[in-house]
C-alpha cells in the first residue's frame, strides 16, 4: 500500500470560497457592543492624562473605559503559565506604557462606526520615558525569570571541543546572518466576541488552541474552567500569532464583565502589530569547520533575537546546528535584545525558520570552499541518529529526499551558474528542510451513528489547514465509510480537549487520539456482532467476517442501540513531547530552486522550485502538497521581499499595514512549484505513521535562494529580505 | 470618520461650482478618498461625486492626430483602447502595470496624479512629523527610513517620490491635463501639475478650489515607445524606480528622445540633458550611455537610496532598449 493517501478534496472547501464559513469575526450577538482600542502612541513612560468628553459625547459612544475602569486581575493569574499566555503584562492594569500600540482605553459603541470615531477623539497626554530600541541594545544572557519560553528549549548546548576542533579543521567558515522582525497578517486579524451570562462566560475568538485560551480567562476572573466556554469553528490563518493567549483575548471579556453587555472586538491592521506576536529579528553567528574530506568537524552558533521588557522570548534559531548534520563538536548559545516593543512570538517557521536560513547559507559557503557539491557536502554529515541525544530517529528518509529532490529538479545538470537567458542570469541552489517533531496531548471521541454516518468531536481548531478532511479520511478508513460519511464536530470547549493548532502537531498528536477512538468504535461494533475482533474488516460502510458481511446500520438496528461511541487520548507527560520515547522525531527534506537575477536593475524572480520530504506517511495527497506550496511561497516571501521595520527616532514599526510591508502575489510565484514525498510509514511516531508536514516548508527556503542568488551573480547575501538594493551593479 | 455631506453634480459647471464650496472634494472612483479618510489624512465636510457627469469619459481621436481622453475614463478602458494601445504603448503598459486589476476597473484617468505620496510617515495611522500630512511639522522621513524615496529634487521638508504610473508615460509624450474652473479652460503640462517640495513641501498638487480636471490630450502617436517598471514584486506594487521612453527612431540613430522616470521625485521626472545629448547617438552606442549619464548629473541620493540611483539610470537604458524594440 503506498503511503501517500487519497487527495480528497478539503470538505471545507466549499464553504471558504462561498464566504458562509463563520469566522469569529463574523459572529454577532444581540446587545453587543463593538469595542476599539485607543493606543499608546509613545514607546516608554506613563499615561499623564485621558481626555473621553469628546468621545462620550459622539452618538453611538457608551463608554469609554480606561485603566482603572477595568476589573483588577484575579489572584489565579500569578499561576498562570507564560506561554501558553503569552505574556503577563497586561495593559490598562496601571498606567505603565511599554510599548508604542499599548492599548490604554477601550472605546465601546452601539456600531463599529461609532466606536472608531470615539477612540479617534480620545485625547491622551503622556509622561514620556526614554525608551530602548530592541534592535540596537547588546545582546544579553536569557534569563529563566523572565516568563517561561526558556524553558522550551536549550539556550545553551555542548558537544565535545567545539573551540579545538575548529583550530584543526581543514576548512573554515564564519559569518553573520541576520533577518528582520516580520508580521504574520493573517487574512482574518485576531477577532473575540465576548459575553457573560451570570459568572459563566462565552468567547468566539479566532484561536490556534481553545482550552489555553479558556484555562487562561478561568485565571483572570478567578472561576472554573468549566465557565468558559471557547468557541473558535474557522480560524482565518493564524501563522503562530493567534497561538498563545493575548492580552486583548482579556481585556475584551473585561470590557463585556463591566458593561454586562456582550462586546465584540475585532483588530485591527494597525492593532496586529501593537498587540500580538511577531517574528522577532535575529542576528546569527555561524562557524563551521570542516576536514579535508568535507565532514564537520566542529560547529559554532550563536543568536540573538528582539524581545520585549517583561518576557525573555527566545527564538530557537540553534536548533538546526544540534540537530540537521553529524557533527561530535558542538557550541550553541541564545541571546536575547530587550527593548520596548510587543513580545514576539512563535510564528511560522519557529527555531528551524530563522536557524536555516544561517545553517543553510553557511553550508553552501562552506561547500564552496571545500569544493563539494552540497548535497555531497550533507551526505558527509549525515546524521544517522539525533546528534544531541544519540538516539535513532523515529525514521528519517533523508537521503531518498536527496536523491527524490535532486533526480525532479535536475540538479546534478543544473545549467552553471550565471548563464544567461535574456538579461536574466540564472542561478540554482538547494538547502536542507526540517521541523522537529511536537506531540501535546489530545482528547477526541468519535460516534458510530445508526445510519452508518460516523462523527468525530475534539476542540481542535482549523487555521486553513484541513484536519476536518483528513481526520475524516482516517476515521473512514478504520471504520469502512466513505470519508463524505464522516462528520466533524470541532472548535468548541464543549467538546473533548484537543491539543494546539502549531508546529505541525494536529495529526501526530489529535489523529493518534483519533486512531484509538475509531478504533474502540469498531471493536465495540465487532463485539456487537459477537465475532472476534482480529477476524473482522470494515468495508463500505458493512463489518465483514470471512464471507459473512453485515451492515453498520443492520448491527445497530439490531442490537437497539442508536450510536456507538469510542474516546481517544494521547497523554503526553509535561504538556508536549517530541515523539515517542526513545525515538526523537524530526521531518526532513530539501527545498531547490532556480532563481533569476538581473543585476543591472536589482531584479531577483523565483523560476521554480522543488522540495522533496520525508515527513512519514501523507494522509492526503492534495492537503499535503497545498501546504508544502503555502510553506514555499512563505519562505519566498521571508527571502525576497518581507519585512517590519523598527522606526528608530519614533520607537515604533514603520509601516502597520500592508502596503508598505511587501508580501508576494500569485504573479510572484510560478506554476513550477514541485512537490514530492519520500514513500514512507514511520512506525515510531505513532499509528497513523506520520510526523509532521506544514510547518517545514518554510524552513530552508530562504538559504537556498540566497545560496541561488549566488549562484546566478556571485554576491552572498546575509542579510534578509534580498531585496534590489543588495543586489543591484553598476 | 468624520460625517460628510454627498452631492452628485450633474454636469462640469455644477461640479465645479459645488468645489468652490470650503472643505469639499471630489469623488470619481473613490480608489483614494476612502484611504485617506480612513487614516484619518482628510476630514472633508463635502462630498461631490463626479461620476454621473456627461461627456467626461471616454477616449477619442483629435484632428492633429493626438487623443483625448475623458477624465473619468477607467484606467483599464484607456489602457485597453485600440488608439491608445496601438498610439502610445508606453502609456497602456504603465497603465496595465498600475495598481491591480480590480483597482484599475474601479479609479479614473483624471484621478489617478491626484493619489498622494505613499511615504508610511504621511500615511500613518497617528500623523507623525511629516509637512505634506501637517503643514510646517516637518519631515521624518529625511532622517529616518527613506530607501524608496527620491533621487532628484528633495528638500529637508520632503523626500517623498510621486507614486502613479500613468502620469510617467504620459510626461514622456508630452501630454496636458485640461482643467475647469470658474475662470474658464487651461492645459497644463502633466508634469506640472505636481508641486515640487522646493515650491511648497505641504502641497500635493496646484489644483484649487473649484478646479477640476476633465480631459487628457496627448500629441502625435509614439509608437516606438516603452514602460519599464522596477518593483521587487511582480505586481500590485509601486514602482522603486520606472523609465517611460519615447523615440523617434531613424533606423537605430535616435532622431528624438524623451525619457521620464518615475518615482523618484515629486513628479515625473525629465531627463532633459539625456534628451539633448542621445540626438544623433546610435542605440547600443557607448555616446547613448554617456548621454544617459549625462541625465544623472543632479542626482541626490539620500542616506540609504543611493541603489536608486544606479537602477534608475540601468532601467533608462533597458527601456530605450525595449523602446527601440518596438519599432
Amino acid at each position: 500500500m503506498s503511503n501517500l493517501g487519497e487527495p480528497v478534496p478539503r470538505s471545507d472547501g466549499k464553504i471558504k470560497v462561498n464566504g458562509s464559513a463563520r469566522f469569529a469575526a463574523d459572529q454577532s450577538l444581540p446587545g453587543q457592543l463593538h469595542a476599539v482600542f485607543v493606543s499608546s502612541t509613545i514607546p516608554a513612560g506613563r499615561v499623564a492624562n485621558i481626555d473621553t468628553g469628546l468621545a462620550l459625547g459622539l452618538p453611538g459612544v457608551v463608554r469609554v473605559l480606561v485603566a482603572g475602569d477595568l476589573p483588577p486581575l484575579h489572584a489565579d493569574f500569578n499561576e498562570t503559565m507564560v506561554p501558553p499566555l503569552a505574556t503577563k503584562s497586561i495593559p490598562m492594569q496601571s498606567d505603565e506604557i511599554l510599548h508604542e500600540g499599548q492599548p490604554i482605553a477601550i472605546v465601546l459603541a452601539e456600531t463599529l462606526e461609532a466606536a472608531e470615531a470615539g477612540a479617534r477623539a480620545v485625547r491622551a497626554t503622556y509622561a514620556p520615558a526614554p525608551y530602548i530600541n530592541p534592535e540596537a541594545a547588546a545582546p544579553d544572557a536569557v534569563d529563566p525569570e523572565r516568563g517561561g519560553y526558556s524553558y522550551l528549549d536549550a539556550s545553551e548546548f555542548l558537544k565535545g571541543d567545539p573551540e579545538a576542533a575548529m583550530t584543526s579543521a581543514a576548512h573554515v567558515v564564519q559569518a553573520e546572518y541576520a533577518q528582520p522582525t516580520r508580521h504574520a497578517n493573517p487574512m482574518e486579524p485576531s477577532a473575540i466576541l465576548a459575553s457573560w451570562s451570570g459568572d459563566n462566560l462565552t468567547v468566539y475568538d479566532s484561536v490556534q488552541h481553545l482550552p489555553a485560551v479558556q484555562a487562561n480567562l478561568a485565571a483572570t476572573f478567578g472561576l472554573e474552567r468549566a465557565a468558559v466556554r471557547v468557541i473558535s469553528p474557522h480560524t482565518g490563518g493564524g501563522f503562530g500569532v493567534k497561538g498563545y493567549v493575548w492580552p486583548h483575548e482579556l481585556l475584551a471579556a473585561m470590557a463585556a464583565r463591566v458593561m454586562r453587555r456582550p462586546v465584540k472586538l475585532v483588530l485591527t491592521r494597525r492593532d496586529m502589530y501593537g498587540m500580538v506576536g511577531t517574528q522577532p529579528r535575529v542576528t546569527q553567528e555561524i562557524r563551521l569547520g570542516a576536514d579535508s574530506t568535507g565532514k564537520l568537524v566542529s560547529m559554532t552558533h550563536v543568536v540573538s533575537n528582539v524581545t520585549g521588557l517583561t518576557e525573555d522570548y527566545i527564538e530557537f534559531a540553534t536548533v538546526p546546528s544540534r540537530s540537521f548534520y553529524a557533527c561530535d563538536n558542538i557550541s550553541n548559545l541564545q541571546l536575547v535584545r530587550r527593548g520596548n516593543m510587543t513580545l514576539p512570538t512563535y510564528m511560522r517557521s519557529p527555531a528551524e525558520g530563522p536557524g536555516s536560513w544561517a545553517l543553510g547559507s553557511a553550508m553552501d559557503e562552506l561547500a564552496r570552499a571545500v569544493g563539494m557539491d552540497p548535497i555531497d557536502l550533507r551526505l558527509a554529515s549525515y546524521a544517522e541518529v539525533d546528534p544531541v541525544s544519540g538516539d535513532p530517529w523515529s525514521s528519517k528518509k533523508l537521503r531518498e529526499a536527496y536523491a527524490l529532490g535532486s533526480e525532479r529538479f535536475g540538479w546534478r545538470s543544473r545549467p552553471a551558474g550565471g548563464t544567461l537567458d535574456g538579461h536574466w542570469r540564472i542561478g540554482c541552489g538547494m538547502a536542507d528542510c526540517s521541523q522537529g517533531v511536537t506531540r501535546f496531548g489530545s482528547t477526541v471521541r468519535v460516534l458510530l451513528k445508526a445510519d452508518g454516518t460516523a462523527r468525530f468531536e475534539s476542540s481542535l481548531c482549523d487555521v486553513g489547514q484541513g484536519p476536518a478532511t483528513i481526520f475524516a479520511q482516517v476515521v473512514g478508513e478504520i471504520l469502512g465509510l466513505s470519508p463524505d460519511r464522516v462528520h466533524a464536530v470541532t472548535g468548541d470547549t464543549n467538546l473533548p480537549p484537543a491539543g494546539p493548532t502549531y508546529g505541525s502537531a494536529t495529526t501526530i498528536s489529535t489523529g493518534t487520539a483519533l486512531h484509538q477512538a475509531a478504533t474502540a468504535v469498531r471493536d465495540r461494533l465487532a463485539r456487537l456482532c459477537g465475532w472476534p475482533v482480529a477476524e473482522i474488516a470494515m468495508r463500505g460502510g458493512s463489518i465483514v467476517r470471512g464471507t459473512e458481511s453485515r451492515t453498520i446500520e443492520a448491527v445497530l438496528s439490531e442490537a437497539g442501540v442508536s450510536e456507538l461511541s469510542g474516546d481517544g487520548a494521547l497523554e503526553i507527560e509535561n504538556y508536549a513531547d517530541a515523539g515517542l520515547p526513545g525515538f526523537p522525531a524530526r521531518s526532513f527534506g530539501a527545498i531547490f530552486v532556480e532563481v533569476g537575477v538581473d543585476p543591472e536593475l536589482g531584479l531577483l524572480r523565483l523560476r521554480r522550485a522543488t522540495g522533496a520530504y520525508s515527513v512519514g506517511r501523507i494522509l492526503n495527497a492534495r492537503t499535503a502538497r497545498s501546504q508544502m506550496i503555502g510553506g514555499i511561497v512563505w519562505g519566498w516571501g521571508q527571502a525576497a521581499m518581507e519585512a517590519s521595520h523598527f522606526e528608530p527616532s519614533l520607537g515604533r514599526w514603520h509601516a502597520k499595514d500592508l502596503a508598505n510591508v511587501v508580501l508576494p502575489v500569485n504573479a510572484d510565484i510560478p506554476p513550477e512549484i514541485d512537490i514530492a514525498f519520500v514513500d514512507e510509514f514511520d512506525p515510531n511516531a505513532g499509528p497513523l505513521g506520520v510526523r509532521s508536514v506544514g510547518t517545514m516548508a518554510a524552513t530552508g527556503v530562504a538559504a537556498a535562494v540566497a545560496n541561488a542568488v549566488y549562484d546566478a551573480i556571485g554576491i552572498r547575501v546575509r542579510e534578509l529580505p534580498i531585496t534590489p538594493d543588495k543586489l543591484v551593479q553598476g | 470618520m468624520r460625517n460628510f455631506s454627498y452631492a452628485q453634480a450633474t454636469s462640469r459647471a455644477d461640479a465645479i461650482a459645488l468645489l468652490q464650496q470650503p472643505e469639499t472634494m471630489s469623488i470619481a472612483g473613490g480608489t483614494e478618498l476612502l484611504n485617506w479618510k480612513r487614516i484619518g489624512i482628510v476630514e472633508p465636510a463635502r462630498v461631490v461625486d463626479i461620476t454621473g457627469i456627461p461627456d467626461m469619459e471616454g477616449v477619442e481621436a483629435l484632428p492633429n492626430g493626438g487623443v483625448r481622453i475623458g477624465a473619468l475614463t477607467k484606467l483599464n478602458d484607456v489602457a485597453q483602447h485600440a488608439l491608445i494601445r496601438d498610439a502610445y504603448p508606453v502609456f497602456s503598459q504603465a497603465i496595465l502595470k498600475a495598481a491591480s486589476a480590480q483597482i484599475r476597473n474601479l479609479a479614473t484617468i483624471g484621478g489617478n496624479p491626484l493619489q498622494r505620496v505613499r511615504c508610511a510617515y504621511f500615511r500613518a495611522e497617528e500623523p507623525t512629523p511629516c509637512n505634506k500630512r501637517v503643514a510646517g511639522s516637518g519631515c521624518s522621513a529625511v532622517a529616518g527610513i527613506h530607501d524608496k524615496h527620491a533621487i532628484f529634487g528633495w528638500t529637508e521638508d520632503c523626500v517623498a517620490v510621486h507614486p502613479a504610473d500613468p502620469p510617467v508615460a504620459l510626461a514622456a509624450l508630452d501630454a496636458a491635463y485640461v482643467i475647469e474652473n470658474a475662470k474658464g479652460v487651461r492645459r497644463v503640462p502633466v508634469q506640472d501639475i505636481h508641486v515640487m517640495p522646493s515650491e511648497n513641501p505641504a502641497w500635493h498638487n496646484i489644483l484649487g478650489n473649484g478646479d477640476l480636471i476633465t480631459a487628457i490630450e496627448i500629441g502625435a502617436a509614439a509608437t516606438t515607445s516603452a514602460y519599464l517598471k522596477i518593483r521587487e514584486r511582480e505586481s500590485f506594487e509601486y514602482a522603486t524606480v520606472s523609465a517611460a521612453v519615447a523615440l523617434d527612431l531613424d533606423g537605430d540613430v535616435i532622431r528624438r528622445a524623451r525619457i521620464a522616470l518615475g518615482s523618484v521625485a515629486m513628479r515625473p521626472w525629465r531627463l532633459n540633458a539625456t534628451e539633448q545629448q542621445l540626438v544623433g547617438q546610435r542605440i547600443g552606442s557607448s555616446e547613448a550611455v554617456a548621454a544617459v549619464d549625462a541625465g544623472f548629473v543632479d542626482a541626490r541620493p539620500l542616506s540609504s537610496n543611493a541603489y536608486k540611483i544606479t537602477i534608475a539610470r540601468n532601467a533608462t537604458l533597458r527601456a530605450i532598449e525595449l523602446a527601440a524594440r518596438a519599432a
